[in-house]
Parts: C-alpha cells; structure tokens; sequence
C-alpha cells in the first residue's frame, strides 16, 4: 500500500517539475515572441507575420494557463509541499498574468494600430528589449527559488536593475512624444502604448519581490 | 485464565492506551503537524512498529524497570499502572506532552513507598540521570543532523517538489524506526510490572517457535498502544508539531530521526553489548521519555536557528510538567494502593 503510494508520490513529482520548468520555459519564449513582435509591427510590410505571432503568443497563454489549472490540481489532490503550497500556486498565477499582460499589449497592438513614427522606432525596441531581458530574469529567479534557493537573490537583483533602466527608457520615450509635434490624441495613444509595455517590468519587480520572501520562508 | 487476571491486566492496557495517545504522537507529531504524511498513514505505521518493537526488542528496559521495584502482586501492578495512565491523562489535559516513562517510574517508587519495599537508589538515580541526558543528546543529536542536513540540500540543488517527495518517505522511514524504537524502549512502561507475574504461559508454535509469556504480554501491549494511537493520538500530534516551534517538514524529519536514535540506543541490547565489549561504558537500558527526547530535538533545532523562535514559556511549562508527573504518579499510586488494600481487601504485595 505504501510502496504503490511511494511510486505515484514521486511520478507525481517528476511530471510537475517537467510541468513547472514547461511554465517557466513559456514564459521566457512568449517573451522572445514579444521581442520580435514589436519590430515586425513596425515594420508595416509584414502584417501577415505579426498576426502569426500574435496568435502564437495566444496559443502560449493558453498553454500555461492550462499548466497552472493542471499543477494546481496535483498540488492539493497530492497534498504535495504542504508548506510552500499556496507560495507556489500564488506566484505560478501571477506569472500567469504576466503573460496575459504581453498577450493584451500584442492584441491592442493587433487592434488599435498605434501610429509610430520612425523616429520613435529603436527607442521602442530598445524598451520592449529591457522589459524582455528583466522577464528573462524573473524566468531565472523563478527557476532558483525551485532549484538552487541560494541564488534567488542575486537573479531577482537583476530583475530590479532591468526594471529601473526600463523606467528610465519608458520615461525618455514618453518625454520624446510629448515634446514631438504630434496632435495630442497621437502623443496619448503612444504613451498608451509605452507606458503599458513597461508596466511588464512593473509586474516582473513584484513577482521578484515575491519570490524573495517565499524563499526566506522555505529555508530549511 | 481468572477474570481478575484479566481486570488487573487491564492497568496495564489503560497505560499502553495512554501510551499510544501520548509518546506515539511524538513519533509522528511533527509529520503529521506539518501536513507531510496524513494522520490514517501514520497510525497504521506507528501501530504495526510499535507492537514489533516491544515483541523483539521489549526485554532490555523491562529488567532495569524490574530491579527499580519488582512488584509481587497483581493488584500491586494494576495500582501501578493505574496510577500512571491517571496521572499522564490529567497531564495531557492540561496539554502538556510527558510520557508513560515518568509516570511509571514514578507510581513503582509509589508502591515501594506504601509495601515498605526498598527502592533500588542506584538504578533510580541511573533512570533520573537518563532523563537529563535524554533531551540533551536528542538535541545535540538534531543540532549535527540538521546542519548536516541543510548542507546537503543546498549544495544538492535539489527541485522544491524532489525534496518534497525525500522528506515525505524519510518521515515515514524515521517514524517506523522511531515507533520500533518506542515499542522496545516504552514497552517496559506498560507490561514490565506485569513480567514477574504474567498469567500466561509459553505456546509452542509448530515444534519451531515459542511465542514465550513475556512476548504475549509485549503483544497485548502493543496493541493497547495501538488502540490509543488511533483513538486519541491525533490532537496530541497537531499540539507537538506545531506548537513549541514553527518547524518546516526537514526540521521534522531531524526531529523524529533523533528523538528515535536516542531511544533505540536506551533500549538496544546489541549496542550495549557491542559498547562493553570494546571496553567503553555501556549505554544503560533505561526507558526514557519519547516526549523528552522529542522535546529536546525540536529545541536543539530552534537554538540552531538562534533561539528566538522557541517559545520558551511552553518549554518551561513543559519542564514543570516532567517534574511534577512522577511525583503525581507516585502519590495517586498510594492511593490506588490504600483503596485495593483496604476497600477491596486485595493483597498488594507479597
């Protein structure tokens, strides 16, 4: 009886550590998809692409919210970490809105159009690169509380570096907007735009913060 | 077999069912308080480990129980036990965690007292100073483990749910052994009074096995033990998981893995053997208290962590209590005593 319990306790185990690094890996592609998104978008000659990676991003979102609803089963049909339990739930959902919120930016993208003029073009990029790269860490961060609690720290410092250099490109950008001579709607829907973009980074901190104090609580 | 035979065996029953709420919960309380192995598991493991333990390993600890006052009367022995299960029920009342061991050491001194029976000093003195020992090595024992412990896991870098899943089978691994422990170790507590004078009488088994008087009697206990394991053990294992220092499931396995060391190493003959053998002192065979030893680990793991975590009012409480009990046993003893004596004019000692 124990024995058969035993062998399900650890299959269990290993396909959701196989799930959880799926999630994770989600992220970190959904955000290199993102990377790309935004240059294609620009770049008005290939429309057709853009909506493919939109619709890739979408069938992304579904898959890890899947994953969240499978993983949250296990965890308390199982009941596995009894501990860490709802840490584990609560940041897998709020990475799980970190992916809606790249979702929503490509469908308001998809939907609304934004007009950017050239000279805006590789001060976007550059912002869409930084919030990228401070996800990236956030996937790393993330990674380490599950695996190598001791590095938690270092990686969720370079979540905070990311998130404050993305503010100060978000803040030049929007700066640059309303100093150009657009018609006020145009500067307000681009700021829209920008300000929604960095607010990834904003979301990345707090989950980073987040996994700080749920790693302090899982010391052995 | 008289039917007094069986209302005087009874004593005993009643303090293994005490037994079974009390020090079995230390086994698996720190498991079972931290959500990491269900109550259900945890009572069949403890159950089945405890009656193998008192039944293959119960001897060593009777002897000693035996020198400290050797009762010659069943009624004598039912006042003792008695005695004891009273005083660990009024303790478990008021929530603190002692064990069977204090109680019945404390209800034969109770009955040396009242029969004019000398009590044996030296093996007192030796059983008491075991009692000091006890949660100091559990502790010093859980200090190493755990550090080594945590070492490992962090340089392991092991997944949350892997390690999970290791700390679950080492509970249930730790908690065989600590039950296995306890039955050798605490077994003594229930039916040592009742060796001298076992009513039963050795059963040969096929011309291959003697299942000997003492084992029936280590049998009937353990199963008393395991009747108050599932009746009565499941509150007493949330209050010892979760009350005298917030631990995470690794701390509790630490916890039961020392506190099951230390009472295997005061009940295994082997071991004292094998120590006199090489010429070292050999670890007398003393029942001591699972609550003591369980107490000891989960403080020597909050000192680990600086001290501030363990609520030491709880331990003082605690300290009191192990003070208190045998001397509560020793006097309601004479009581039972004077009232079989007297009252029911039965014959205490010979």
């Amino acid at each position: 009886m124990f024995g058969l319990k035993s062998a399900s306790l650890f299959g269990d185990t290993k396909k959701l550590e196989r799930e959880i690094d799926e999630f994770v890996d989600i992220v970190s592609e959904v955000g290199l998809v993102f990377k790309s998104i935004v240059p294609t978008y620009l770049n008005h000659s290939a429309n057709g692409k853009f909506e493919e990676m939109v619709e890739k991003v979408k069938e992304m979102e579904s898959k890890a919210d899947k994953i969240t609803k499978d993983v949250e089963h296990t965890l308390y049909e199982e009941t596995l970490i009894p501990d860490a339990r709802s840490d584990v739930l609560r940041l897998l959902e709020h990475i799980d809105e970190l992916i809606g919120m790249y979702q929503g930016n490509c469908y308001h993208f998809s939907i609304q159009k934004p007009n950017f003029p050239k000279e805006f073009h590789q001060d976007l990029i550059e912002l869409t690169e930084t919030v990228v790269n401070c996800v990236e860490s956030l996937c790393l961060t993330v990674r380490s509380f599950f695996r190598d609690i001791k590095s938690v720290r270092d990686n969720a410092h370079k979540v905070t570096f990311y998130e404050k250099e993305s503010d100060i490109k978000f803040s030049a950008l929007a700066r640059r907007i309303f100093d150009s001579e657009l018609p006020l709607d145009q500067k307000m829907h681009l700021r829209y735009f920008v300000e929604k973009i960095d607010r990834i980074c904003d979301q990345a901190e707090d989950i980073a913060d987040e996994v700080q104090i749920y790693a302090i609580k899982r010391s052995v | 077999m008289e039917i007094t035979i069986l209302i005087f065996l009874f004593g005993g029953l009643f303090l293994g069912w005490s037994l079974g709420a009390n020090d079995a919960a230390n086994v698996f309380g720190t498991a079972v308080g931290t959500r990491m192995v269900s109550f259900t598991s945890a009572a069949i493991i403890c159950s089945v480990f405890v009656i193998l333990g008192a039944i293959i390993s119960g001897a060593g600890t009777t002897e000693t129980l035996g020198k400290l006052g050797a009762i010659n009367a069943l009624p004598g022995a039912f006042a003792a036990c008695v005695a004891a299960g009273i005083s660990v029920y009024l303790m478990t009342k008021v929530g603190l965690p002692v064990s069977t061991t204090q109680a019945i050491v404390g209800a034969i001194v109770g009955w040396n007292l009242y029969t004019g029976s000398s009590t044996n000093l030296q093996v007192l003195i030796t059983i008491l100073g075991t009692w000091i020992l006890c949660p100091i090595i559990a502790g010093v024992i859980a200090m190493g483990l755990f550090t080594f412990t945590k070492r490992v896991i962090l340089n392991r870098k092991l997944h949350i749910l892997r390690l999970d899943a290791y700390t679950r089978t080492a509970l249930l691994l730790a908690g065989a052994f600590g039950a296995y422990s306890l039955g050798a170790n605490n077994i003594a507590n229930v039916m040592g009074v009742f060796v001298p004078i076992s009513p039963f009488t050795d059963v040969t088994i096929g011309n291959l096995f003697v299942f000997s008087s003492k084992e029936q009697l280590f049998l009937l206990g353990g199963l008393a033990i395991a009747v108050g394991v599932f009746t009565y053990s499941k509150r007493v294992m949330f209050t010892v998981g979760n009350d005298l220092l917030k631990m995470t499931p690794v701390a509790a396995f630490i916890v039961v893995i020392s506190h099951s060391i230390v009472l295997f190493l005061f009940a295994s003959q082997g071991i004292s053997a094998f120590l006199q053998s090489i010429n070292l002192p050999s670890i007398p065979l003393v029942p001591v208290s699972s609550s003591q030893a369980v107490v000891g680990g989960v403080i020597g793991i909050g000192l680990l962590k600086g001290g501030k975590e363990v609520q030491w009012s709880i331990a003082g409480r605690i300290s009191l209590g192990w003070m208190t009990l045998p001397i509560i046993a020793a006097l309601i003893s004479l009581i039972v005593l004077f009232i079989l004596e007297n009252i029911f004019n039965l014959t205490v000692s010979f």
